[in-house]
């Protein structure tokens, strides 16, 4: 099945590891990730300003391209978007939600593309985790061939794929969709209350510091608990989890580094992908001696 | 001083409007144009940048080669009862009665200094140099501006995310008039984005092609050297000479 697929521009620089690895397990699943020709920025952070219509034309003009490729027919899933970065689904959906509920807004968002067709607010944005929950975790589960045994993960989630509630992909106050993936794939999960406390998100621009503090409670907790490895979704999640570990040490000399995977790393892992879609390279933490450890990976 | 002279009445001859030497009688056809708010009156075949010198300015600056190749002669306009700013050469634009316009010779923008061989190639570089790159919201305002129909936008949106490829491609047409730049209402110069791109892409993208290389062994081999000799050491009557008996194709 062939489906758009909206990157943005992390998947693209510093999180590269995410789109390989993710394009890896769809392909093994049966689905095609096409990538949404000419896409623009997002929008970044979803615009709240009741009058500020300027920041949902990115957005929008995206969806637009959605509604061209299935004309020209070069995707199957006719209704839908396929995001990977927490980011970007939280953007795209919530400005879809807001031209969808507002009519005057869509009217003046496509008069001002007027160069472009307009857009009927009749694509829907989605998120990976929800297209596998989707595929079916037993389907998922028979594709493994290295099975997690013994692994313990602590499943981390952020706030853009849940929160706020009409945009939100599971139980906001207490997610599982990771969970149920991760047991599929046959890892110990150790579910913890800190999988959805904000991780500092831009703040790591300006404030190091500070989000290195976050980082500390979120990792340090699940390490508590008997983690081993955290997975995120989240490119931003990601970077302040693992990168800023380095800040965590800086203070915390006792802190023990652990790594932080994208979700679709140990999904390959587990259906013994090679190591070229894994792309280890980019993690701050180097997972390679746990799973080696473990016997996951040579 | 007066061979001098002379080379300026020829380049003045050479830029005076088509209707030169036509009586005002035989021109059927007028419209009436607003330069900087000023109403005249002009035939209609003229390009704005000829109206211009017909109604009796003399451009300094604004005019270039006169065939849309410069980009020194950006020109933005209204046209008579429409509410959108349009942008485009002068040289290439016909008038057309009613329209209000202005030249702008010149667009103020920052031009980073940097040394490509000293750089990564990634996004990160245009983020160093351009940051305001990523303050684009994709309103299309420049696509829309740009006289060489690029697509200025999607060049922007391709250095956000770092696709060198992507932003060469797009803007290799461009003649850097600065009208996207004017128009922009994130402030983004994108011309100069563009120039980063395509320099970073000839230098890390492309690899270096075979027949250059085996051309740049055969100079410092020498191999050119004496007949390069040859004729730097010849006058100039010799070199006159030379040029006329040339080998040739015929017209």
């Amino acid at each position: 099945m062939r489906i758009a697929y909206y990157p943005g521009c992390t998947l693209k620089t510093t999180a590269k590891n995410f789109e390989t690895s993710a394009i890896a397990i769809a392909q093994q699943l049966g689905v095609e990730f096409v990538e949404l020709p000419r896409w623009t920025c997002c929008g970044t952070v979803f615009s709240l300003t009741s009058d500020d219509l300027i920041h949902h034309v990115a957005p929008i003009r995206n969806l637009i391209r959605v509604q061209e490729m299935v004309k020209r027919k070069q995707v199957d899933d006719e209704k839908r978007i396929l995001t990977l970065c927490s980011m970007c689904f939280n953007t795209l959906k919530r400005s879809n939600l807001r031209v969808k509920e507002n009519i005057e807004d869509l009217k003046k968002i496509n008069n001002l593309m007027y160069l472009e067709e307009d857009y009927c607010a009749e694509i829907e944005v989605i998120h990976l985790l929800q297209l596998l929950k989707e595929i079916g975790f037993d389907k998922i589960k028979a594709k493994v061939k290295n099975p997690l045994n013994n692994l313990k993960v602590a499943p981390y989630y952020g706030c853009m794929i849940l929160r706020p509630l009409e945009v939100g992909i599971d139980d906001p106050e207490d997610p599982t969709i990771q969970r149920d993936l991760l047991e599929a794939l046959g890892a110990e999960v150790i579910d913890n209350p800190y999988k959805k406390v904000c991780c500092g998100s831009y703040q790591t621009v300006n404030n190091k510091e500070k989000v290195a503090e976050l980082a500390f409670d979120i990792l340090t907790h699940a390490q508590r608990e008997g983690a081993e490895a955290i997975t995120t979704c989240c490119p931003l999640c990601s970077f302040n989890l693992d990168f800023r570990q380095k800040e965590v040490l800086k203070k915390h000399p006792d802190f023990k580094q652990i790594p932080v995977f994208y979700i679709t790393q140990l999904i390959a892992v587990a259906f013994g992908l090679d190591n070229k879609t894994l792309g280890f390279d980019q993690n701050y933490v180097d997972p390679k001696l746990l799973l080696k450890n473990k016997g996951l990976i040579k | 001083m007066e061979e001098k002279n002379n080379i300026m009445e020829r380049i003045a001859e050479a830029n005076r409007p088509v209707t030169t030497g036509v009586d005002e009688k035989d021109i059927k056809d007028w419209v009436t144009i607003y330069i900087m708010g000023k109403g005249y009156r002009v035939p209609a075949d003229l390009t704005i940048l000829t109206a211009i010198e017909y109604a009796g300015y003399r451009l300094l600056r604004s005019v270039g080669c006169r065939q849309g190749h410069c980009g020194a002669c950006a020109t933005v306009f209204r046209r008579a009862g429409e509410y959108k700013l349009q942008a485009d050469l002068a040289c290439q634009t016909r008038v057309e009665d009613g329209m209000y316009l202005v030249q702008i010779p010149f667009s103020p923008a920052e031009k980073a200094i940097y040394d490509i061989s000293k750089e990564p190639y990634d996004a990160s570089v245009f983020m160093k140099y351009y940051p305001e790159v990523a303050r684009c919201v994709s309103c299309n305002t420049c696509t829309k501006s740009c006289p060489q129909d690029l697509e200025v936008m999607d060049y922007v949106q391709a250095a956000i995310r770092g696709d060198f490829e992507l932003v060469a491609d797009n803007s290799f047409d461009c003649i850097q008039c600065g009208l996207c730049a004017i128009r922009c209402p994130a402030e983004i110069v994108q011309y100069h984005v563009a120039q980063l791109g395509r320099r970073m892409y000839g230098r890390y993208g492309l690899s270096m092609p075979e027949h250059l290389k085996k051309r740049v062994e055969e100079i410092e081999q020498g191999k050119f050297k004496e007949a390069m000799d040859n004729i730097t050491s010849k006058s100039r009557e010799e070199l006159e000479k030379m040029y006329a008996e040339r080998q040739r194709e015929p017209d």
